[in-house]
């Protein structure tokens, strides 16, 4: 029997989802005998052809990275939907727009002139800025469009499963892809990692706050970190309770708090929401003025509570519809 | 007719390179252009955010280099918060990026640059690759590769929490501390590292330096610039990843800067063309020339040679060894010969490894000291690292609080991009004579840039093989006149209309 076909495709990403793959190390050889990769990296300008000509569906799973940005990223995504059985969305910024769409805070007009005209080395009088189409010397050079917003691959297509992440584990993706291979696969939309929260595999739950218990929220930079405390009896935001489980709680490891990168829970879905009402529950006070001086130390809520789900939150989507009307 | 090649890499679809290569009417390369056909708009979406979130939030910018982000951006809160990192902090930050300066080369040598020449320029392109190596070194050293870049990842996570966007830093220190376990693992790892480059820098030696057409090459005029240089050195001037001064020789090899990280846009300006989303940094001094070299020209290149060209040799013994050693091939210093970035990078391996080892017995290891927590009001911070791929600046303002109002980040692959173009450029017209174009041509202009190991082909998007390529012939009217396609296997293809 033929080895299923698998691809691995990347719209905007940093690069880290394609070396977590690397990071399979030697497993990657059990993978390599498994399937038959057909694309890794893809060149669109010549695979494209080649992908069109293959039959619809004969691709088995298409792992795709990165968030959506340009049409062309949009169009290579349709075009592997059509070719694949099954689609899963590779890492944060996949899923949820990821750091790329913090962008989604602010506009390509500011972009532009932070980059080009207002930065303290820049030198350019003419305010020359980059264009799509530009002469030099009579010849044409073209650049692709910048866009206004950062999309998640669902915005742009169906989309089977997740593997949540920034970036997914490799211990993640063997179990993907070893569920793929043999067919036990959970429902449509599911999300590859255990639905439940970090809390919940992190060494420091024992001593979680249940109840109200700090008064005021602080800043890493502010406090001495307890290693063995939860961080929020320390008084400092850990999305934890608001994450999915599945990395491991490798942050907590380093002795930080979770940021959230693995996105929220099935019953939360709204990870920011999900957080402020964790933090609601364990701050003091109900003074508007009490409350004020204890939201003191939380300077981002934004940056803090979707620091990985722009494309996928409310104050995101908000953004979009603008664009799209 | 005139003619217009592009070279587009796989990679522009996530933002690396794309290479238009403009031929004139005899069919001659007249220019090159390197474009950047991406941005992400970091310095814009940072404005608003906290400063501490910044080394977490920039190492984003690159997966592949997660670790030179956050760890400039660690150093650019020490100085927005006029804080001194305690001796441990400095000590566990400059092992930890010694451990990603170590593994990141060695990627690079056996899965990118390096293929060239273990398995040969002119082997068939399906075989310059990763599997080829293993085909050519044996499958016992592709096992010994991989073993010790796991180990070497493997304690970048227990010290930074994640090894692809780790999260160690903080203003005046790191987050944890390194525990008496972990450093004698990290003892019994250096030990096995410096083994191990040395053996790399043997492989080199027998493989390419042995062979008089590889040095031929290396040597040859095709992969000739005569640049500035830039390097971090440490107080002895010698070679140093994480702290230090930064330092300029002119094309002659003479010093002429020696700078503290703030004053960097005093050294510097950036040039902006309609045609590229990078912009050209240049000497501020000299001013934008344009692409072109020599001591006239404002380009300074950066990453593995232009360390070795800007300092005065090697902080650790066996490193500097390699060093004289090199230069006495290469016919003195400094050395403009792009190839030998490659021998460089090797030299930087082995400079990695004993430098940890140096640090992993040093006292201060695991002492519970890793914070100097007197942070002072935030106002301006810029901080400095040697990137694998260069000198690597950020720069954050910020509000009373500490919430940023303002992000300048110059990359390494900036300072590299105009040398690049020329490089690409030089390679071409060696190469591309009467408008004749053949396969070489996709090998020799990629050895052009991939020497500096550009962030565009990065270990992820190469792994399979050869970075698949298109390169379209089109007249000057966008008309497409025929096409050469290289897949990510290796496999070359070319239609005519
Ligand atoms: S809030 Fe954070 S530190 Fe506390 S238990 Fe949850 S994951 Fe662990
Ligand atoms: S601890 Fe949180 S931010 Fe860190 S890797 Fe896990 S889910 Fe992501």
């Amino acid at each position: 029997m033929a080895k299923p076909k698998v691809a691995f495709y990347w719209c905007a990403s940093c690069g880290g989802c394609g070396e977590t793959v690397v990071d399979l190390a030697d497993k990657i050889l059990d993978v390599v005998a498994a399937v038959d990769i057909i694309l890794w990296p893809i060149a669109m300008d010549f695979k494209y052809k080649d992908i069109r000509a293959m039959e619809d569906g004969s691709i088995a799973v298409s792992f795709i990275n990165g968030a959506v940005r340009t049409e062309e990223q949009k169009e290579i995504a349709e075009l592997l939907r059509k070719k694949s059985g099954l689609v899963v969305a590779f890492g944060s910024c996949s899923s949820l727009g990821g750091i790329p769409a913090l962008a989604n805070l602010t506009s390509k007009k500011k972009i532009f002139e932070r980059s080009y005209l207002k930065s303290p080395t820049v030198v350019n009088p003419e305010g020359v800025v980059p264009k799509t189409k530009s002469k030099v010397d009579g010849y044409e050079l073209a650049l692709p469009e910048f866009y206004e917003s950062v999309y998640k691959l669902n915005d742009v297509i169906d989309v089977d499963y997740y593997l949540p992440g920034c970036p997914p584990t490799p211990d993640l993706i063997v179990n993907a892809v070893n569920a793929i291979l043999e067919g036990k696969l959970p429902p449509k939309g599911a999300i590859l990692s255990p639905d439940k929260s970090l809390c919940n595999s992190c060494d420091r739950n024992e001593s979680k706050p249940e109840d109200v218990a700090i008064s005021e929220i602080k800043r890493v930079i502010d406090v001495e970190i307890d290693p063995e405390k939860c961080f929020l009896a320390q008084g400092i935001i850990c999305m934890g309770p608001a994450t999915r489980d599945g990395c491991g709680a490798s942050c907590i490891n380093g002795n930080m708090p979770c940021t959230g990168c693995f996105g929220p829970t099935d019953s939360c879905k709204d990870q920011g929401a999900k957080m402020i009402g964790t933090l609601g529950a364990i701050l003091e006070g109900d003074e508007e003025e009490t409350i004020d001086k204890a939201l003191d130390g939380l300077v981002d809520p934004a940056g803090t509570f979707y620091r990985y789900g722009l494309s996928a939150s409310m104050l995101g989507s908000a953004r979009k519809e603008e664009e799209d009307e | 007719m005139s003619k217009t090649i592009t070279i587009d890499p796989i990679t522009r679809l996530e933002g690396h390179g794309k290479i238009t290569i403009i031929l004139d009417d005899k069919g001659d390369v007249e220019r090159a252009f390197f474009q950047i056909p991406e941005l992400r708009g970091f310095e814009a979406f940072c404005v608003g955010r906290p400063a501490e979130d910044m080394p977490q939030i920039t190492s984003r910018i690159c997966g592949v280099c997660p670790s030179a982000h956050h760890m400039a951006g660690t150093k650019a809160l020490d100085s927005l918060f006029k804080v001194e990192p305690t001796p441990t902090a400095k000590t566990i930050r400059e092992l930890f990026y010694n451990l990603f300066m170590f593994e990141d080369h060695t990627i690079h040598f056996y899965y990118l640059g390096g293929p060239d020449f273990i398995v040969g320029p002119d082997a068939p392109a399906g075989k310059r690759n990763i599997l080829g190596v293993i085909e050519k070194v044996g499958v016992d050293v592709a096992k010994q590769v991989i073993t010790i870049r796991k180990r070497c990842r493997d304690i970048m996570a227990e010290i930074g929490g994640k090894t692809i966007h780790p999260v160690l830093g903080l203003p005046g220190g790191v987050a944890k501390r390194v525990s008496v376990e972990t450093r004698d693992t990290i003892k019994t790892f250096a030990a096995d590292a410096i083994e191990f480059a040395k053996f790399t820098l043997q492989a080199f030696d027998d493989i390419v330096l042995k062979n008089k057409d590889y040095v031929d090459l290396i040597l040859s005029d095709t992969y000739y610039h005569q640049t500035y240089y830039m390097g971090m050195v440490d107080e002895n001037n010698k070679v140093n990843f994480y702290d230090g001064k930064i330092r300029i020789v002119d094309p002659e090899g003479n010093p002429i800067e020696l700078f503290a990280p703030d004053e960097y846009a005093d050294i510097f300006a950036e040039h902006v063309e309609d045609w590229s989303y990078i912009k050209f940094p240049y000497l501020r001094k000299i001013g934008w020339k344009g692409f072109i070299d020599g001591v006239n020209s404002g380009l300074v290149r950066v990453a593995p040679l232009a360390r070795l060209n800007a300092a005065d040799g090697m902080a650790t013994p066996f490193a500097q060894q390699e060093y004289e050693r090199m230069y006495a091939t290469v016919g003195g210093k400094p050395c403009h010969n792009t190839l030998a970035y490659h021998w460089a990078r090797l030299i930087e391996i082995l400079y990695a490894a004993e430098r940890i080892k140096e640090l992993v017995d040093s006292e201060e290891l695991s002492s519970p000291d890793t914070r100097n927590m007197n942070l002072l009001t935030p106002k301006e911070g810029i901080g400095i690292v040697e990137a694998p791929r260069g000198t690597l600046i950020h720069h954050y303002e910020s509000d009373e609080r500490g919430v940023l109002t303002g992000v300048n980040l110059m990359v390494a692959t900036l300072f590299n991009s105009a040398p690049i173009c020329m490089s690409v450029e030089k390679a071409a017209k060696k190469l591309i004579k009467g408008g004749n174009v053949n396969d070489g041509l996709l090998n020799m202009v990629e050895m052009a840039f991939r020497a500096y190991d550009p962030c565009f082909s990065c270990a992820t998007h190469s792994i399979m093989g050869e970075m698949p390529l298109n390169i379209s012939f089109q007249d000057r009217y966008g008309k497409k006149l025929g096409s050469m396609k290289r897949d990510s296997y290796g496999k070359e293809t070319a239609s005519w209309k």
